[in-house]
């Protein structure tokens, strides 16, 4: 039955990463706009200007 | 021949600016094949089509604002370091950011060119929009650039940022809003791995040969419950000690004591009498009141409820001193300073007209619409807007001294956080409060009960205060009332706290506020007293009125059906007075006040009166009168069967008969009333007992919509400028604010059925604790059944009958 404890700590290892990366994400601000990036990721991103040379 | 009627044709078949989507009176001005409506719209085109920039026209159909009545701001005053230190985040001297609010950002197009702003300035390195906010963050290079520029470019784009020094409190929300998602997350993890390792407990698995795995197991669990007992639940604790303190009972007590009971026996039961402890319960009864706590919280982040005049009134002024013009923050203006006021720019302080026509637009602060006439020396309020070409004028008392920035002074401002922390009025506190020492008298009965046997006893005072934890009382709360608010937003009345749908339903008087509020905005209603006008005539005078931006001449230029415009050979406008225009076949025509007019007509009323005269003719008047919002009628009369209704107008008594018709007999007018005539009319109805529900729109009401019990502020468009209140109601809604009173007592009704509920779970539970046999697994399915219950029943009840009143 010692496996049992193996099992769960490594169960509770894994359930504790997934904690990590929720708080990362929240800390992150990932949970302060939940609307703008819905949008966002349907823009085309190369449309530079054509006149780069300009600068 | 029939060129002409092509030509009308054009004309008549009205084409929408490619810019802003306005209506273009002709097609005169054009850019690429694209018409525009004005000179402004197509600049912004011309920039972004420069810079290659012209998917903002391909996201959406015609993004922009209109430029139409656009005036170019000074920006100078961001030169200024203090200024612009209080208005930037962060700096050091090669990058610094920024947040603006950006009041015109509505549809995608706004966040694309808005992320896009590298592209017109090379100094921006990053660009970033919160939508729901309406908020975008800049970061940008001090040396290829500077906050000013920005600000213009943003400006020349039709996104004018609202700038505001005091806006720091938001981010305390913010960093609340924060950690409750912390809070959910580890209570969430906690209670799935608790509940996981309870699993043999459940199935009663015999364990009694595995001893040793059951201690592990029990041993985690208290691991996994410390950081929800500790953290996820601090906030019950703080709140039940705040209360306490302040002698108040609040429903976060019998949690709090609930919570912690529950954790001092399940550790006792686990390291002394080797049980399997509650602490699932536990987990589990936090999680789910946190999430009811996050589904309360829903707040309408754009709107923002809290506007006083500061966020109103100009950051910076132009002074005059010693000849030279200078911009300094409006907070460090001073009595004596003499200060120029240019078009459409606003006077920050009462002060004295030293030079130029001043005609001042109080539209904002009484919601008169008409311009009034100022000469030198005369007094000026703040709050007024001038309208016309620039003024000087020499303040004679300090911002926060001025006629209407004193409202804030009033006590109804700084009681302010008292009644909303402790909740005094809430029903639920009320409640709690019999319910805790209920709960506590029943513990200690239970402890007699079983006082021969120690343990028992023990173990009964604790099932019971277990048991009778409040929680589907705790969870009725949020959820009916998040409810209703999400309800009312939808129907357009966005409410800012939940609570305030509470008071709603206790109310019995109703104030309005007559401009503004039951008046539409810019509407009004035009009558021609006089003989008859023929369509020469007409035609005449609405090509006079053409060209002036007056509400009045709108007014009347849109009452004239003719279509017929001429070009008047000379046009003279004289600020508040009148225009005169002359035609080609000699034809002069005057328009405005009765003096500029000379009009012989003897008429004493009140009303607004625009006088018209054609030569030495004068074939009578206009009258211009309030146009009341649509089904103002019918609301009225539903209303005064249930409610005392009050009106306040600031205006004079010149719709006094109109408005005797929709308020009836026996109700209250009063007319001429100053912001502090308004506030005083609501603390007398107050002291005689009576909750008030105000509606008010303008500033002048603040003080009014401030000491009401609840003060609703009306809008046209909600992201404008609306005064501290308690809610915003669009004014689409207007009409239907019967059925919004109604349903909150609906609410109110539905919390009560869900109380009653939640008492039947606590007997259920009690039978169980007063015979000392309360096992962890019955705990852990009566607790999660009785919030889940309380959740499922009030949702479903709030939608049911917000259908059935057909708010859904």
């Amino acid at each position: 039955m010692q496996i049992v404890v193996v099992l769960i700590g490594a169960s509770l290892l894994v359930a504790l990463g997934f904690l990590a990366a929720y708080l990362w994400a929240v800390k992150s601000g990932q949970y302060d706009d939940k609307y703008t990036p819905s949008v966002r990721i349907l823009f085309d991103e190369n449309k530079k200007p054509k006149d780069t040379s300009k600068k | 021949m029939e060129q002409i009627e092509l030509q009308e044709k054009t004309v008549n078949k009205k084409t929408a600016c490619y810019h802003c989507g306005d209506e273009c009176p002709d097609d005169s001005i054009q850019l690429n094949e694209k018409v525009f409506c004005c000179n402004g719209c197509k600049t912004v085109f011309e920039l972004l089509d420069e810079n290659n920039l012209c998917s903002y026209y391909s996201i959406d159909k015609n993004p922009g604002a209109t430029r139409k009545y656009h005036t170019k701001r000074n920006y100078d005053f961001l030169d200024d370091t203090d200024l612009r230190l209080k208005l930037i985040d962060f700096s050091n001297d090669v990058k610094t950011n920024v947040t603006f609010d950006i009041p015109q950002m509505h549809c995608s197009s706004c966040i694309w060119i808005l992320e896009n702003l590298y592209n017109l300035d090379g100094g921006v390195i990053s660009s970033k929009v919160n939508f729901l906010q309406k908020k975008l963050f800049v970061s940008y290079l001090e040396k290829t650039t500077s906050l000013k520029k920005i600000v213009e470019l943003l400006d020349s784009i039709g996104y004018e940022p609202l700038l505001n020094l005091e806006d720091k409190k938001e981010e305390k929300v913010r960093s609340e809003y924060k950690s409750l998602y912390y809070k959910i997350g580890i209570a969430g993890f906690c209670f799935g791995n608790i509940m996981l390792l309870s699993f043999p407990e459940y199935l009663s698995i015999d364990v009694a040969q595995h001893d040793e795995l059951k201690k592990i197991f029990a041993v985690l669990n208290i691991i996994l419950s410390l950081p929800v007992f500790f953290y996820s639940a601090s906030d019950y604790f703080i709140s039940a000690w705040k209360g306490l303190r302040k002698r108040i009972v609040n429903i976060d007590v019998p949690l709090a004591l609930g919570i912690f009971v529950l954790f001092i026996r399940s550790v006792i039961d686990i390291t002394l009498l080797n049980g399997p402890g509650f602490l699932d319960s536990l987990a589990g009864l936090i999680f789910f009141l946190l999430v009811g706590k996050l589904f309360q919280n829903k707040t309408y982040e754009t709107l923002n409820f809290e506007r006083n005049y500061k966020s109103y009134f100009p950051i910076a002024v132009t002074v005059h001193k010693e000849g030279k013009e200078t911009t300094i923050p409006v907070e460090k203006l001073t009595v004596g300073e003499r200060i120029l006021v240019r078009n459409n720019e606003l006077i920050p302080a009462d002060s004295i007209l030293i030079k130029g026509n001043g005609n001042i637009d109080y539209s904002f602060v009484t919601g008169e619409a008409v311009p009034v006439e100022r000469k030198n020396g005369e007094m000026i309020y703040a709050g007024g807007k001038q309208v016309g070409s620039a003024i000087e004028i020499e303040t004679i008392k300090e911002v926060s001294q001025s006629y209407l920035t004193q409202l804030w002074n009033s006590k109804a401002f700084k009681k302010e956080g008292i009644s909303e922390e402790s909740g005094i009025t809430s029903f639920s506190n009320i409640v709690s409060k019999y319910f805790t020492f209920g709960v506590i008298a029943l513990a200690v009965i239970a402890g007699f009960i079983w006082s021969s046997n120690l343990t028992l006893a023990f173990n009964a005072i604790t099932a019971v205060l277990i048991v009778a934890c409040p929680c589907a009382l705790a969870l009725s709360t949020p959820f009916t009332m998040g409810n209703t608010l999400r309800i009312f937003g939808k129907n357009k009345l966005y409410l800012k706290h939940t609570h305030v749908v509470e008071s709603l339903a206790s109310i019995d008087t109703i104030v309005f506020d007559k401009t503004g509020t039951i008046t539409e905005n810019g509407a009004a209603n035009v009558v021609f007293i006089g003989r008859e006008l023929s369509n020469e005539e007409l035609t005449y005078i609405k090509s006079t009125v053409r060209n002036s931006t007056h509400p009045l001449s709108l007014a009347i230029f849109n009452f004239i059906k003719e279509e017929k415009i001429l070009v008047p050979l000379r046009y003279n406008e004289e600020p508040a007075k009148g225009i005169e225009t002359e035609f080609r076949n000699a034809t002069v025509v005057r328009i405005g006040s009765k003096n500029f007019v000379e009009a012989k007509i003897l008429d004493e009323s009140l009303t607004t009166k625009v006088f018209v005269s054609m030569n030495d003719d004068q074939p009578g008047y206009f009258e211009i009168t309030n146009k009341y919002r649509e089904g103002l009628g019918s609301l009225m009369a539903a209303l005064e069967n249930d409610y005392s209704l009050a009106l306040l107008s600031g205006d004079n008594e010149g719709e006094k008969e109109n408005l005797r018709k929709f308020f009836g007999s026996d109700n209250e007018l009063h007319f001429r009333q100053s912001p502090h005539d308004k506030l005083k009319f609501i603390e007398e109805l107050q002291s005689q007992g009576k909750k008030v529900l105000m509606f008010g729109d303008g500033l002048n009401d603040a003080g009014a919509l401030k000491q009401s019990n609840i003060g609703l502020s009306i809008s046209d468009d909600t992201n404008n400028f609306s005064p501290a209140c308690d809610g915003i109601l669009d004014s689409k809604s207007f009409n239907r604010i019967k059925d919004f009173i109604a349903f909150s007592k609906t609410s109110k009704k539905i919390i009560i059925a869900s109380f009653i509920l939640s008492f039947v779970y606590n007997v259920i539970g009690l039978s169980f604790a007063f015979t000392g046999t309360l096992s962890p697994l019955v705990a852990a399915i009566l607790m999660p059944i009785s919030s889940i219950s309380a959740v499922v029943f009030t949702t479903l009840a709030v939608n049911i009958s917000a259908k059935k009143k057909g708010l859904l």
